[in-house]
């Protein structure tokens, strides 16, 4: 653990200070970081991020959605579990080209589209610089839905069953019985979760974008995870480097915040 | 009374209804895949929505013997055998020394992997790369066995001793207090106890290095040492006009992923959530 984490992590601050190749570096103090803070396409990459953050409550209110008629005690339920779980486990490379596919101009989604007559919404999904990255965000909704329904599901069932009883009982409607007493109990899950998906939108969608747009068109659709893998590759060692400390403190912020959550979670 | 419980058919429909369009939707991408890989390139350009209403095995037939895929699977293999393998032998000797043998410090070991669990892997690239290269394994499997060993075990850790807390401490007291070293303690009464965890840990890990790909695409630049899924978007590049090869090639890698899932799937669901667990 000290070799893979404990080396790399003092290096990556230590090379943020460094320009030109690894063989040969110079100190530039904080010069990197200027450069990066002032490149446009850095300003994107980090856009990109936030803006796939708003992937991460469709992915809670849809998965809870899931995880509440599941846990209605419906038939076949279990069955229903294994097919939304399914795509989580599948890797994200394969299930990226497939969607590059899917949503190509002429791809099937847009086929189908013009068949339906509603040719007027076919868009060109990966190629439009707006699109690009809404659409990044879908297969991330995609995959990630799984993982959702799954861990809600579990928090529900491990819920003492007489607060319902006592609810139904009491006269409570549907909605009621899930939006007031099912859905408050397991909050602290909910929200646990969502830390976790943050940090997996900002610093874990590479392969999505990679296989989807790669970057593009442009750098419309760039991520942080991009621009390192971008710098690194045209031998601008630094930039990435700088990149990745910033992207660190910004996850460190939110283990630690994950951590605190946890803590909350246990102390309940 | 009556209203009631048509009221509640309606809701059970309605429940239904719900449930299949997601799962629908969960599966037409892979039936994609895997009906596009038995149509022929020809039939897929004139119409990408058809059916394989004429399936050929053409595609699959062109990677697997045509195309470097079996070479870049077999190394997806080894990479993935070696680095769980190793990361799980380490995480259950360490594991049990925090849980057992209440070393200095153990609980502070334990959420120092917590923690490192969710570190991005892409801001250790650049110094693991510069490390690879000065040690000449660049290219050479080690590099990523090496490197995902290392970012798979703080979660091994973690899952394992969240497993070791639950074995009662009576157990191995009793076993101590008649003589047993820590080690036959290990092998005799924490390992055998152990078998069903270690496997849930296992499929959970191999799943991960399987799909892995930003590191593999860095660490392995040349065609004969590429991992399966650096292998499949260099297929992407090179076979933009025919999307049945590509698909052919994604099919074949999603498929020991599924056969792990049908066969194990409550593992799965076990491990896979364990790091948001209680």
């Amino acid at each position: 653990m000290a070799f893979a984490f404990g080396f790399p992590l003092v290096q990556v601050v230590r090379d943020s200070f460094y320009a030109g190749n690894f063989s040969a570096p110079i100190y530039v103090g904080l010069a990197n970081y200027r450069g990066v803070l002032s490149d446009p396409a850095f300003h994107q990459s980090i856009l990109d991020n936030m803006k796939l953050l708003l992937t991460v409550p469709i992915m809670l209110g849809l998965g809870l959605a899931i995880a509440l008629v599941l846990n209605d005690r419906i038939r076949g339920g279990r069955h229903y579990q294994s097919v939304v779980f399914l795509p989580y486990v599948l890797p994200a490379t394969a299930i990226g080209i497939a969607f590059s596919f899917l949503l190509q101009e002429r791809g099937v989604l847009n086929t189908s589209l013009r068949r339906l007559g509603l040719g007027g919404l076919a868009q060109d999904w990966l190629g439009n610089s707006h699109l690009a990255i809404v659409s990044v965000g879908g297969v991330v909704v995609w995959q990630q839905l799984g993982f959702a329904v799954v861990v809600f599901t579990a928090a529900l069932l491990a819920l003492p069953p007489e607060t319902a009883e006592a609810a139904r009982i009491d006269g409570a409607g549907w909605w009621q019985l899930q939006l007031r007493v099912l859905v408050p109990q397991i909050r602290p899950i909910i929200e646990l979760l969502a830390v976790i998906q943050v940090i997996t939108v900002i610093s874990w969608v590479f392969n999505y974008v990679y296989v989807l747009t790669a970057g593009g068109p442009g750098f419309s659709s760039s991520v942080m995870e991009l621009y390192i893998w971008r710098s690194f590759s045209n031998g601008s060692d630094g930039t990435a480097a700088s990149v990745a400390v910033m992207l660190l403190g910004m996850a460190s912020v939110l283990i630690g915040l994950s951590l605190w959550v946890r803590r909350q979670t246990a102390a309940q | 009374m009556r209203t009631r419980a048509r009221h509640g058919i309606v809701r059970v429909l309605s429940q239904h209804a719900f449930l299949i369009i997601i799962c629908l939707a969960a599966l037409y991408p892979l039936w994609f895949i895997a009906s596009t890989a038995l149509r022929s390139n020809a039939a897929y350009q004139l119409d990408p929505t058809g059916f394989p209403s004429h399936p050929t095995l053409g595609s699959l037939r062109n990677m697997l013997f045509h195309e470097p895929l079996p070479r870049w699977m077999w190394n997806s293999f080894l990479v993935t055998i070696s680095s769980v393998a190793v990361s799980t032998f380490f995480a259950l000797l360490a594991a049990y020394a925090a849980v057992f043998g209440r070393f200095r410090g153990h609980s502070i070991f334990v959420s120092t992997s917590v923690a490192l669990m969710v570190v991005p892997p892409v801001t250790l690239l650049v110094p693991m790369f510069v490390f690879m290269v000065d040690s000449g394994l660049v290219n050479h499997l080690q590099s990523v066995i090496i490197f995902y060993t290392g970012l798979l075990v703080p979660f091994a850790i973690f899952f394992m001793s969240g497993f070791f807390r639950t074995i009662p401490g009576e157990l191995i007291e009793a076993a101590s207090s008649e003589g047993a070293g820590p080690f036959t303690v290990f092998r005799r009464i924490v390992l055998p106890l152990s078998g069903a965890a270690s496997f849930t840990l296992i499929v959970v890990q191999a799943i991960w290095v399987w799909n892995e790909l930003l590191i593999a695409l860095v660490f392995l630049q040349n065609e004969g040492s590429r991992t399966l899924m650096a292998g499949l978007t260099q297929f992407q590049g090179r076979f933009v006009t025919n999307e049945p090869l590509v698909l052919a090639g994604a099919l074949l890698s999603i498929l020991p992923v599924v056969a792990l899932y049908l066969s194990g799937q409550r593992f799965f669901v076990r491990g896979l959530t364990a790091g948001i667990g209680k």
